[in-house]
Formats: C-alpha cells, structure tokens, sequence
C-alpha cells in the first residue's frame, strides 16, 4: 500500500537532478570563465615578463654569431632546464655558448620586453602588430573606455530617472503599460545594430551641426551607449520607485505636497540606493558594450582626456577596451604576447564589470533587507 | 469662523463613484466645528471614503467621480480655483497604519513647514520652536527631546502615530481627519492617543474614523452612523448610542451586524 514503484521515484529524483544542475549551472559558467581568462593570460601575470621562450628566441637571431640553427638549438636545450633553478641566459653563459658581451646584449633585449603591469596600465603606446618593437600600453584604451562610459552616464541618467520618474509617478496607468513596452523594445535592439545607426546616421549628424572632421567619435559612442543604457536605468529605477511604500506618499499628500516636493523630498531619499544600482548596471553595461562603440567611436588609439579645457575631448575618435579585444583577437596568433595581453585586457575589463555589478546588487539588497 | 458658523463643514447631496460602483450617496451634514464627530459603521460602509473626501485625497487614484458640494471654512472645496495644497495644509490627516517619513523626528515635524514656506522664512530658531511646540502638544516632548535625530520610523507605532499628529500641528490646521488611528496600536498607545486627542478637541475639529464602538463612544462628542454609501444617524453621541432613532442603527450597535 505505501509503496512506490522505484521507476516513479527515479524518474523524480532525476527530474530533481536536472533542475538542480540548471539552477546551479550559472555559477558554474561563471567560475569557469573566471579560470579560462585567467588561465590564457598566466604567463603575464605569474612570470610577470613576456613568453621566455619567443623572447630569448628574438633576442638570439640578433646577436652576432648566432645563427637560427644554433638558435633553434639553444632554445630547446633550454626547454630541458629548470626554469626555476636557472635563468636560460645564465645557463647559455654558463655552458659557453656565448660570450659575456653577447650575455649583456640578450639581457637588455629581454629587459626590454620585461612585462611590468604597471607599465602596462600607464603607458599609453599600443603597439601590439610591431614587428621590430611591440608595445603594449594600455592607458589609452582604457581612457577611451572611461571618456565614452562617463559621457554616455551623463546622458543616460537624466534620460533615465527622468523617465523612471515619469512612468512611475506622473502617467497614467494606460500610458504607463505602452511606455514600459516601448522601453523593452528598446532593449531588445541588437547592438550591431546601434552600431550601425552610430556608424551611419549620428555620423552625419555629428558632422553637420559639430562640424568635426569625423563623426565616429567619444560623442557619438556615448549618445549610442547612453540609449542603450535608458531602458536598463528606467526599468530598475521603476522598480526601486515602487517599492516606496505607499504610506509614505499619502503622508506627504496628506501635508499638501506639490508633484515635484513629492519626488525630491520623499521619492528620491527614499528610493536613492535603488536608482544608484540601476545607474551602476547601467555603468556596467556601457563598461562591457563592444559592438556598438567598435562601430561608433572610430578606433583610433587615443587619450581624450587632457589638461586644457573641456578637458575631455568629445570630438576625438577613440578606441575602448572591449573594442580593442573584439578587433584584435582574430588575428593574435595563440599563445603570443599579444594573444596573452588581450587576456589580460579581457581580466581588466571583467574586474571592473564585476565591481559595478556587485556593488549595484550589494546596494540592492541593502534596501531588501531594510 | 466658528463663532459665527456653528458647522465647520457643510456638505450637500455628496455622491462618489468608483468606476461605476457608488460609494457614497446623497451625503449631507453639518459638522461642528471644535469638536470630535466620530464615524461609525461595518467595512465597506464608506466612511473612509466619506473622510478622505475632505481632504480630496481619495483623487489621487483615477476612476473616482465625485458630485455634490462639501463647504469646509466658507469654500466649496470642490471648486475649481481651490487649490489642493492649500487644501491639504488646512485639513491635516493621520492614517489607519503610522506612516512617519523615513527622516528624522525633527524633520517629520518640519516637512510641512519647509514645503509650505520659502528657505528664507525658515529659521533655525523658528523650526526648533516648531518641533518644540508640536511635541509638546502630543506629549512626545519629554520621550524625545534628546532623540530628535532619530529615525522616526525606528520608534515605537504610539509615538509614531503621535508623531504623524505632531507633524501636522506646525501648519495650523483647521480640521484633522483621522482614519482609525489607533487599529495598529495595543490596548495601552489606544489610550495614550485617545488621551491626545480629547487634549486636542476645542483647539481642532477633529473628525474619526473608527471600527470601535467603544471607542466613538469614549471619545466623540457627535457620531455618525453610516451604511452603504448612506447617512443613517448623526446625533449626539449620548444619543446615538442610548437612545438611537433608527433601527438599523440599534441593530448595529447591539451588534447584530457589521
């Protein structure tokens, strides 16, 4: 009588299993992303100098006497020491094979191309396809990430809050349910698509009323990006203005507010850690956008920012962190210098992204637990 | 006024839809003014609606149609060139559940000053004198005198709810509306608020919502018996309760129903 047959009880346990697996596959991806980025871009970060192997190898050919066999030779005699216990240079030394000036010359070669992480953030040379010198500096990248990010923010978060405010607090229920569609659907443009319109229409526009040479610049990857940022302000803005008790508007109708003392005396102090999450997911979003600022900020390799007045130079083309990886990926060879900074660029951007995003649900769940 | 007009709010042939359902119908009534009229009668009777008329608070969500004239300090409210600010500043409300702002204590009792009056105006010695003044008149003084930066929403729901009273008195109210103030609050803040509120009758005209019968009995000096959307009795509390009039109402107060 109470009994179930086992393949009942199977069956559900295994239904149990699969739903298990989806609901904890997430942080699975997550942690396995984490460790793949990490993981192409070891060699920088732990031996904290490029490739030993391509750069002693480089170094060779150009010294004197040293020709690519012997070359060839060299490195894979290296291959067979412990990187640990000896330096391969010391060893070739050591064993003869070159003298104490040709010793030198290797040294300063690889010093050269020693990778130091603080160079790498504050110089501003990117030269990744050099033949003869290749430089990776990234700090104009990241100023071009940090210009586009803060010009879009300023257009993104009046629009935004304004227009949280408006369909929570000012428009009708009717009005209310079309614009909250209408901003879905701006949500749902793809971003190759935004891209194109910067790359196209806001090109031309930018051109005739700015009269700038080109239009393809931090404006107009800003503009793109702050409309791509609205719909991700207004939706969690909307939510953080709802969950204002209601008591708290009566009250203050109940003194005789005006619609406007409403929001700046009762709406926003109470709804303030809400609306900053969603202005930081909607910093997140425009730190990791790739496709629409690769088409729409010109991708030259340049620092907006400097001292004389507006100070950031709106009208210049640029070329950001996400772009620079999309574009380059393709053609890094694998395992090179350049394949491994990209993922080291690709760390960067993940950190930063991780930062805004944390912070924005720790903000969240701050008012949840209030 | 009230010296010359007994009634400190007249109203005529009040009807009020929601949507199509109507919630009140052909309300008339003299309110006198400085005392306490207390409002009696089963859920769904309308008598929040009725008081949340007097401050046209109920507009606020959109389907409500109202008909009729309600006259509160020689004007009829419903008039177009009233204006619902100054409205709400002469006709103080307090709510079923304390709904203090998530400021201070200090800036609760102020938030009507500092709407209604220009920064200017507002001098820290006249808004201390403000928060001084209100909370004694509420009996919060001596508790909160040195905590006069704290959360109000951190207190306990009796001082929350004088403090929602508290709040409105800097304004100068004429009427305060009360809509069961005290269903949220246990049987001794029940007490101590009624206690304000028989302090505040004569200075206000206060008029009470109220599901407790022995409360509109203990407190008000009029009451009035609503059912369905009508006026069934208004009398003289005394009378109402003793020697009421109207059948449906002896049915109610013995507690035949509602």
């Amino acid at each position: 009588m109470l009994h179930r047959s086992k393949g009942k009880v199977l069956r559900e346990a295994i239904i149990e299993w699969l739903i298990r697996i989806c609901g904890i596959s997430a942080v699975v991806f997550v942690f396995a992303i984490f460790f793949f980025v990490f993981w192409e871009a070891k060699g920088q970060i732990f031996s904290g100098k490029v490739n030993i192997n391509t750069a002693t190898a480089t170094a060779l050919t150009k010294v004197e006497g040293i020709d690519n066999a012997l070359a060839d030779k060299i490195v894979a005699q290296r291959a067979q020491i412990d990187p640990k216990k000896r330096n391969t240079v010391n060893w070739l030394l050591e064993e003869k094979v070159i003298d104490l000036e040709q010793f030198f010359e290797i040294e300063s070669q690889i010093k050269a191309k020693e990778f130091s992480f603080w160079k790498f953030l504050t110089t501003e040379k990117w030269y990744p396809a050099s033949e003869t010198n290749p430089r990776y500096g990234v700090f104009a990248l990241i100023a071009g990430t940090v210009s586009v990010s803060i010009l879009s923010m300023l257009i993104a978060v009046p629009f935004g809050l304004g227009s949280a405010l408006f369909i929570s607090e000012f428009c009708s229920p009717k009005l209310k349910e079309t614009l909250k569609i209408v901003i879905e659907l701006l949500a749902a443009i793809p971003s190759v698509v935004w891209g194109f319109i910067g790359l196209t229409i806001m090109n031309q526009l930018i051109m005739q009323i700015f009269g700038a040479p080109i239009g393809i610049t931090v404006l107009n990857g800003a503009i793109i990006l702050g409309l791509m940022s609205v719909p991700i302000i207004v939706s969690i803005g909307e939510d953080a203005l709802q969950a204002v008790p209601d008591s708290y508007r009566e009250a203050a109708i109940g003194l005789g507010v005006t619609r406007w003392q409403m929001v700046y005396k009762v709406l926003l102090p109470a709804a303030k850690n809400g609306l900053l999450a969603a202005v930081l997911l909607g910093i997140g979003r425009a730190i990791g956008e790739t496709m629409a600022v690769l088409l729409a900020t010109g991708h030259s390799v340049n620092n907006p920012f400097d001292g004389t007045f507006p100070f950031l130079h709106a009208l210049e083309s640029v070329k950001t962190l996400t772009a620079t990886i999309a574009a380059e990926m393709g053609e890094a060879p694998r395992d090179s210098d350049h394949y491994q900074v990209l993922f080291i660029i690709g760390i960067l951007l993940f950190t930063l992204t991780f930062i805004v995003n944390l912070s924005a649900d720790l903000i969240v769940k701050g008012i949840r637990n209030k | 006024m009230t010296e010359q007009n007994p009634y400190a709010i007249i109203t005529e042939d009040l009807d009020l839809w929601y949507g199509d359902f109507q919630a009140l119908e052909k309300v008339s009534l003299n309110l006198r003014g400085g005392i306490i009229t207390g409002l009696i009668g089963p859920s769904g009777c309308g008598k929040t609606t009725f008081l949340r008329c007097l401050n046209r608070v109920n507009e606020r969500y959109g389907n409500v149609r109202t008909e009729g004239t309600i006259n509160l300090l020689g004007k009829n409210i419903y008039d177009p060139d009233v204006s619902l600010i100054e409205l709400r500043k002469s006709v103080g409300m307090v709510f079923q559940r304390p709904n203090p702002l998530p400021i201070s204590v200090y800036e609760n009792v102020v938030f009507g000053l500092r709407i209604h009056s220009p920064r200017s105006e507002l001098k820290r010695s006249l808004l201390d004198e403000a928060v001084e003044q209100a909370l004694r008149e509420v009996m919060l003084w001596d508790d909160l005198k040195d905590n006069l930066k704290q959360k109000a929403t951190e207190l306990q729901l009796e001082q929350q709810q004088k403090l929602c009273i508290a709040r409105l008195l800097p304004l100068k109210p004429d009427i305060i509306l009360m809509d069961e103030p005290c269903s949220a609050l246990d049987v001794e803040a029940t007490a101590a608020v009624e206690e304000l509120m028989l302090t505040l009758a004569g200075k206000y005209t206060i008029v009470i919502v109220t599901h407790n019968m022995a409360q509109a009995r203990r407190i008000s000096d009029e009451c009035i018996f609503m059912l369905l959307g009508e006026i069934i009795e208004h009398d003289r509390t005394e009378q109402l309760f003793l020697a009421p009039k109207n059948p449906k109402t002896s049915d109610y107060i013995e507690g035949r129903y509602g």
